[in-house]
This record gives C-alpha cells, structure tokens and sequence, in this order.
C-alpha cells in the first residue's frame, strides 16, 4: 500500500500540492486523474522520490519512504517520454536494474528473456531503442522497470505520447498485464477514458488538491464536484442543476410536473446515439442525448417544441 | 525567392575566390615551398634536435592541457547544465573568457601571478618550482587559452537529452558514479570528443600566450609554433615552411577527426 499524508510542496511561489492525502490499496491499479497542472505529476514524483515534499510524508508497505533515496525505494518508474537509454540495445536497457545490482549473469539473460516475453518484446533484445516504435520503447521501459521487482509501479502518462489507437490498444494490455503481475500501480493520466477503463481506483485531482477518490463507476453516479462531474464525462445545466445529457429525457407533451419546456434547434446522428440540442425558455443551451429509437420515435426536427425532464443519480447542484 | 542564376554563379565564385585567396592558396603555397628542395631537406629540416624537442614539448604540453580541460569541461558543463547555484550566470559567462582576451595578455597576466616577482611566483621559486619561462608555465597557458571547448560542446549536449534518462537510472537502483559511467558519459561521448579535438588543435597551434610566459630557449621551452617563428625571424625560410607544413599536417588530421565526430555528435547518434 501507498500512503500519502498531508504533502505540501511548493515550486518557488507556485503550490503544486496542497495538504494532499491519498492512501493507494495494495495489488490495486489507481488513477492519478487531472487537468494539465493539476499537481498529479509532481505527486507521484515525489512517491517516486524524485522531487521532495515541503511537508507531509509518504508511506510505502508501512515504510516511512519519505527520507529514502529513489535509489532505495523499490519502486519502478514510468516517463511520459520513456527516457529509453538510447546507447543500449533493449537487452541492455531491461537488464540496467539487475545489473547495477551485480546479479549473476545468467540470471540476468533469463529474467530479461522472461521479461521481454511477457510484455510482447521476444526476440528484440538486440535492437536499439531507436529501432522500435513509441508503443515498443514504453513497453520496453515498463519490463525495465519491473525487472527491478519493485514494490509499487509508478506510471507518468504512460500512453500519453502515442497515437490514439496505439494507446487505446496497451491500455487493454497494461489492464491485462496488472491482472497477471498484481503489482501496486499508480497510473498518472489527463485521459478520463483511460482513467475510467482500467483503474481499479480514481483520485480526481484539480487545482493541486484531490478531489474525490472512488471507483469509477462511482465518481461517474456519485460525483461530490461539479469539477470531477464535468471531467469525468459530458454535462448538460438545467436550471440550477448539473446533469449527464444521457439522463434526459423528452416527451412531446407536458406530462406531470416538472417538465420544462424547450425548442428543438438541432439534430446530431451519432451512428446509434442522437445528440439533441435544445433551447430553453430562458435562453439557456441544453445538450440531450438519446438513443436512436427514441428518437426516431420522437420524430424531432429543428424548431420543434418538447417538454424535458432529468432523471439518474448523477445530478448536482451548481 | 528564386536567385538570378548569373547572382548564384557570381556569389559562388565571390565564396570559393575569398576562400581560396585566404586559405587554399596560402596553406597550400607551405607545402609547396616546403617541398620545393626536396623531401630529404625537409626530413634534414624537422629532425634537428631543436626540432625533434619542439614536436616533443608541443606533444607533451597537449598530453597535460587537454586531459585536465576534459575532466574540468566535464564537471563545469554538468554543474551549468544541471546545477541549481546562485552565481550559475556569473560563472557561464567567465568560461568565455579565454576566448575574450587576447592570447598575449593571457601570457602577460600569467607572468604576473606566476613570475618569479608575482604574486605567487616568489613563494613557488622558493619552494624550488619555477613556472614562468619553463614547462609548467606554458602548460597553464595552454589550459588557460582550450579552457572553453569542452565545456561549451558538452553544455548544450547534457541539456538536449535532459535528465530523464539519469532520474530512470536513479530509480532503477544506480547511484550517481554508476549513472555518469553508464548513462550519462555515452550519451554526451561524441559531444566530448568534439570539444577534445578543438582543444587539441588549440593547444598545438597556441602561440601568442605561450611566447610570452615560455622564454623561447631552445632546446628547453621552445613549441612547435615558436620554433617556426624563430627559423622565420632568422630568415631560415625552408626550416619555417618545413615546421609549419607538419603543423599543417596535424591541423589536418584534426579537422579530419572533425569532420567524422560531427555528424554524430549533431544526429545524437549513439
């Protein structure tokens, strides 16, 4: 387990932390997720070791981790930009940890040979990292840092310089990959589908404070924020309340209370979902959206008039 | 913009004629006059004893100078490139300075710390070390005057990569003497070899601080350079052209040497 009391850390006048806490559950994969600036970076560098917290400590397996060196930490570490040691052949870079560590030899080829299987990599030892694509060196640089054997892993936007398909596909992988090694991961994204398809956990951060922590399905019904509402999907207000466009609903009558009445101003097929963009009464934008047999049996066009209603669990007020 | 093909033509010939008026004809016209008499009068020439000790102390000066400005270039470009102190600005800007001042002040300045009445001088000449006018004293002239390369050719170097890869090392478990050996120093090799073959050629071809602080006594403290100006001065024609053609000769090799890291050091190939 993680656990992180009470960081503060400064960057001459700048707070990247403030007062922040989170405790990361053992064998769990937790999402570290925020805007660019939100802190989420320097917080797990400095679980990492690599910067050091004006106040506040962190705990590793009960350990007070604070005052120990990367070195000594036992963790494994991930870049956004892979830091690949571009001299070395991929033998070379996943064997650096055990190397350092005067392994013997042939403990070293088996254990790097195993590594590189399992992360898909077999029969690229020889290569330099410059030979491989940008999803290939973050696989390399993840059998890197588990050769190690750490105690958590620690991931800062792993996927984040790929392309969208390349990402989407080792998202999955890393999902697989932590189910097998059950490894302590914290995965650092500004990528709410990403934090939302493999976390196990999710600690919202913004404005150099977490937010909220949940599991994701949680944080999507149950937001305590209309920040961690907003960045965790899309929003639509109505009237004084924050709601999810998928749990609108539209009749063609007013039906009960609490409808309100709105103008139809475009139609959006999406394929299976229809976006609705509605006018209110009061000149306020609203954004539904329905599936395609609800609209079609709606038969909405431009200028027609509907009466609105919210339902679901996610709803806050503003 | 497209270039009047006569403009182009007369701007390359405006380029090669300056180039070679400066420097193919001048360098070349050495080596024909060198060998004008044949090549047993310039093997005669640069095998006197006076010449054989100038190639030697020339040599030997390198082999000092250059290996301390290396391991000096090294650290300075490590603490201006990845250092936080207070006077960084100051001490980036002092580095320069040997190639701001001229070489002959340099000399002059030397004397007047290391000079048997300088400031440090008395004290050395009693302890029983004289530095002006013998080796030591043109091997601090030679520091002082390659100081600058490596340094300026690593700086930029060690910023480029950043220091992702070493923080990656450091949290794969090596300490900061494993990180240099095996991270750092390879990335930044072709970037050092660059700057020691600058500093090699300066230190070869130093003349103006080295004349002042080495005496010229031949046999002794006589360089390279210094031989050539001296069979100059002494209208022995042949034997200057015959010095300044190996001078040529090992400028040459260097450029070679330049030419190859080059491409390397600027591809960040590895």
């Amino acid at each position: 387990m993680i656990s992180v009391a009470g960081v503060t850390k400064k960057f001459g006048d700048y707070v990247a932390l403030d007062d922040v806490s989170l405790d990361v559950p053992d064998g769990s994969l937790t999402a570290l997720l925020g805007p660019s600036g939100s802190g989420k970076s320097t917080l797990l560098r400095i679980i990492g070791g690599l910067e050091s917290p004006d106040a506040g400590r962190v705990e590793i397996h009960g350990e007070d981790a604070t005052p120990i060196t990367p070195q000594k930490r036992g963790i494994g570490f991930v870049f956004q930009h892979y830091a690949a040691f571009k001299h070395m052949t991929v033998r070379d870079n996943v064997a650096f940890g055990l190397k350092v560590r005067k392994r013997p030899k042939d403990e070293i080829r088996d254990r790097v040979d195993e590594l590189l299987a399992i992360v898909g990599l077999a029969g690229y030892q020889t290569r330099y990292p410059s030979q491989l694509s940008g999803g290939q060196r973050q696989r390399m640089a993840l059998a890197r840092a588990l050769a190690v054997e750490p105690k958590v892993l620690l991931l800062d936007e792993p996927f984040g310089a790929l392309d969208a398909r390349v990402r989407a596909d080792l998202r999955e992988w890393l999902r697989k990959l932590h189910d097998e090694v059950h490894v302590t991961t914290l995965l650092v994204t500004h990528d709410q589908e990403e934090a939302m398809s493999i976390a196990d956990q999710i600690a919202v951060m913004d404005n150099s404070r977490i937010e909220q922590v949940g599991a994701p399905r949680e944080l999507y019904d149950r937001p305590a924020t209309p920040f961690v509402m907003s960045f965790l999907g899309p929003v639509s207000q109505v009237g004084e309340a924050l709601v999810r466009p998928h749990d609108i609903s539209l009749t063609p009558h007013a039906e009960g209370d609490g409808a309100r009445e709105a103008m139809v101003s475009r139609v959006v097929h999406l394929g299976f979902e229809v976006r609705v963009e509605l006018m209110l009464t009061d000149g306020s934008a609203v954004t539904a959206q329905l599936t395609r047999t609800e609209a079609d049996e709606l038969e909405l066009s431009r200028g027609d008039i509907v009466w609105l209603r919210t339902a679901g669990s996610a709803t806050l007020p503003v | 913009m497209t270039v009047d093909r006569g403009w182009r033509l007369g701007l390359r010939t405006v380029a090669l004629a300056y180039l070679a008026l400066l420097l193919l004809v001048p360098v070349g016209l050495v080596f024909y006059r060198t060998f004008e008499h044949g090549v047993g009068a310039v093997w005669d020439s640069i095998t006197t004893p006076a010449a054989i000790h100038a190639f030697q102390l020339t040599l030997e000066v390198t082999a000092i100078a250059v290996p301390l400005n290396t391991l000096f270039g090294i650290v300075m470009a490590l603490a201006l490139a990845r250092g936080r102190f207070p006077g960084k600005a100051l001490l980036d800007a002092l580095i320069d300075l040997p190639f701001a001042i001229s070489p002959i002040v340099i000399g002059l300045s030397l004397i007047l710390v290391y000079g048997v009445h300088g400031w440090l001088g008395g004290a050395l000449a009693d302890a029983g070390v004289q530095v002006i006018f013998s080796v030591p004293g043109i091997v601090l002239a030679t520091v002082f005057v390659s100081l600058p390369f490596v340094v300026r050719e690593v700086t930029p170097v060690l910023r480029e990569i950043g220091d992702e890869q070493e923080q990656a090392a450091a949290t794969l478990g090596a300490n900061r003497w494993q990180t240099f050996w095996r991270i750092t120093l390879p990335a930044i090799r072709w970037g050092v070899a660059y700057g020691v073959v600058l500093s090699v050629a300066r230190a070869i071809g130093e003349f103006g601080a080295v004349s002042v602080v080495s005496g010229k006594i031949s046999g002794k403290t006589e360089t390279l350079t210094l031989l050539v100006e001296k069979r100059y001065g002494n209208f022995d024609l042949a034997g200057a052209y015959a010095a300044s053609a190996l001078l040529a000769v090992i400028a040459l090799g260097t450029l070679l040497a330049m030419t190859l890291i080059k491409p390397r050091r600027e591809e960040g190939e590895t």
